[in-house]
């Protein structure tokens, strides 16, 4: 359930190391029970940040308050708090899952028993291999086991950076569902760091994109896709004909550019239907219609650049 | 605390780089006696050839304390090798494996996290001096059995009675812990430094050889630094076998040892706190 309680308030974030500034004066906020998507190409500073966020980098300037508290005064009592697994899951390779999960709750601050433990390696589907050594784990089950240590001791915020990197299809769905349900049914803050904009479009509320250190666009998913605008491709053979067509037509006012066969368009949803209909009824051949939204695109756009 | 310095302890002897050390040394303490226990009484004839005009030598003289004395010497170079191993790979160690990321963004102070992994650093250290002491005098016993103890010091020749030796011993393990312990800090401030646990080992050999080396050549500029370095007073726990002991000596030995261990300790504390974890 999501409420206006602050879980993370991050003002003016500074970091640079030597000549690169890694983060820039950045600002966010996330509120409790929030699925909180935190994009941005490789490099744009969100590992940087979720470091900053647990300690693990010191910031040049500002401030971070999590659950009300300074992280700076109160460093240890609002970690305990938190469940993260930052960047891929690295774990003592010589012991085995259930030996790195004991360490890890004696660190906790809090009694763990070992039933939890062993509950935590059901949820994660890793129960049948708990006393294998983790050297012999594959990327996958890393991954799960890096889930499972951040719920060990029951925090209220889960940090997870990439938690779908390397898995396979059906991996990446149960690591969705999982975080809908930590955050649905045990009403869990998420604060989900993602280079895809289409995981954080599936399971996120809010979201806040970054490029090069600097917040670019925050807001409630559903409101930053349903105000970014839809940029229709549509791929004809007669592309001259096309054309032509358009121009005399009520759609020409929609028609953003025509080149190699393929004419774009700015329309909403509803209309595409409509605007393949009336192409072929005047006998244009339509090869496909490719929906794209200015999101995406902006998306795609600094990634690329990035890249 | 305690809970911090079990768990480094666990990590440490769960690691099979660790065993290194005990399985060398049982193989070196076997490899001389075997050695001493075929050619030993060559030696001792050797030592004490000059004397066998004026004095006649009874009783066991090739026995454990004479055979452990000499074992001892190893804490110059292979025994400091053995505990960078495992010491130049606690903070090290754990940036290579990634598992700082895990370990720092628990509830635990970085303060309290160094100084768990230099207790546990200490340990290890202290468990491998034991393991060389006790395999040294225990399979001398087997092999020799006990007796005066004859060392040459400077040409001349001190002979310790039987009864006036074990307490030496000990007190000469202590010291020859306390030695390896700056050792064991020295490879754990290296560790604090970097990302990659070979680094340290390397590079705390190199300072070890290059110290002595220092020690060992008498010209004035070194005569100067070697009162401050601690190569100087590793082998320092000899003085336990003069007769009288110089306590002088041995105090200033302990307080420059002692210095060294305080001194890198507070400095990788510093390093380490102040660190940005980036692997």
């Amino acid at each position: 359930m999501q409420t206006d309680e602050k879980i993370i308030e991050v003002n003016s974030l500074t970091k640079s190391y030597k000549n690169l500034l890694a983060v820039d004066s950045l600002e966010l906020n996330v509120y409790k029970g929030d699925i909180f998507g935190f994009l941005g190409p490789n490099g744009a500073g969100k590992s940087t940040t979720i470091r900053m966020l647990l300690t693990l980098i010191r910031p040049e300037a500002g401030t971070i308050n999590l659950f009300g508290k300074s992280l700076k005064n109160e460093r240890k009592t609002i970690l305990g708090n938190i469940g993260a697994l930052v960047e891929k899951p690295d774990f003592y390779n010589y012991l085995s899952a259930y030996k790195n999960l004991e360490i890890l709750s004696r660190l906790s601050g809090k009694e763990i028993k070992k039933k939890r433990i062993l509950e935590i390696l059901e949820i994660v589907g890793l129960a049948s291999r708990k006393d294998s050594k983790v050297k012999t784990y594959s990327h996958g089950m890393k991954q799960r086991l890096g889930i499972a240590q951040t719920l060990l001791h029951n925090p209220d915020l889960i940090i997870l950076d990439e938690p779908t990197t390397g898995l396979d299809p059906q991996g990446m769905k149960e690591i969705r569902d999982l975080i809908i349900h930590l955050c649905n049914e045990e009403n869990k803050t998420i604060f989900l760091s993602s280079h895809i904009l289409s995981e954080v479009e599936q399971i996120a509320n809010r979201m806040i994109i970054i490029n090069k250190g600097k917040a670019i666009i925050e807001g409630s998913v559903q409101e930053l896709l349903q105000s970014s605008e839809l940029k229709v491709t549509v791929e004809v053979t007669e592309i001259e004909d096309a054309k032509k067509l358009i121009n005399n037509s009520g759609w020409s006012g929609k028609l953003d550019s025509a080149e190699n066969g393929k004419m774009y368009f700015k329309i909403s949803s509803e209309e595409i239907a409509e605007l393949n209909k009336f192409l072929v009824n005047n006998d244009i051949s339509v090869n496909a219609v490719i929906p794209t939204r200015s999101l995406e695109q902006f998306f795609l756009k600094i990634t690329e650049e990035a890249a | 605390m305690i809970q911090l310095i079990r768990i480094e302890l666990f990590k440490v002897f769960r690691k099979w780089r660790t065993y290194i050390g005990f399985i060398a040394i049982t193989l070196l303490v076997a490899l001389v006696e075997t050695a001493m226990y075929f050619e030993g009484q060559h030696s001792i004839d050797m030592m004490t050839r000059n004397l066998r005009d004026s004095f006649v030598f009874v009783g066991n003289l090739l026995n454990a304390y004479f055979v452990t004395y000499l074992i001892f010497n190893m804490l110059a170079v292979h025994i400091p090798f053995l505990i960078t191993l495992v010491s130049g790979d606690l903070l090290a160690g754990e940036a290579t494996a990634g598992t700082y990321r895990i370990l720092l963004t628990r509830p635990v102070s970085r303060m309290q996290v160094v100084t768990s992994k230099f207790i546990a650093g200490k340990i290890y250290t202290i468990s491998l001096i034991f393991w060389l002491a006790v395999m040294s005098l225990g399979m001398g016993a087997i092999l020799f059995g006990f007796g005066e103890l004859i060392v040459v010091k400077s040409g001349a020749v001190v002979i310790l009675d039987r009864a006036d030796v074990l307490w030496r011993f000990l007190l000469a393990f202590g010291f020859a812990a306390l030695g390896m312990s700056v050792v064991s800090a020295l490879a754990f401030f290296f560790s604090s430094l970097v990302e990659n646990a070979i680094g340290p080992i390397i590079v705390t050999m190199a300072v070890i050889i290059i110290f002595f080396v220092v020690s060992a050549i008498n010209i004035e500029i070194f005569r100067t630094i070697k009162p401050y370095l601690f190569t100087n007073y590793i082998l320092s726990w000899r003085l336990f076998f003069d007769d009288p002991i110089d306590v002088g000596e041995i105090i200033k030995a302990v307080a420059v040892l002692s210095g060294h261990v305080v001194f890198l300790y507070a400095v990788s504390t510093i390093i380490f706190k102040r660190k940005d974890v980036l692997s």
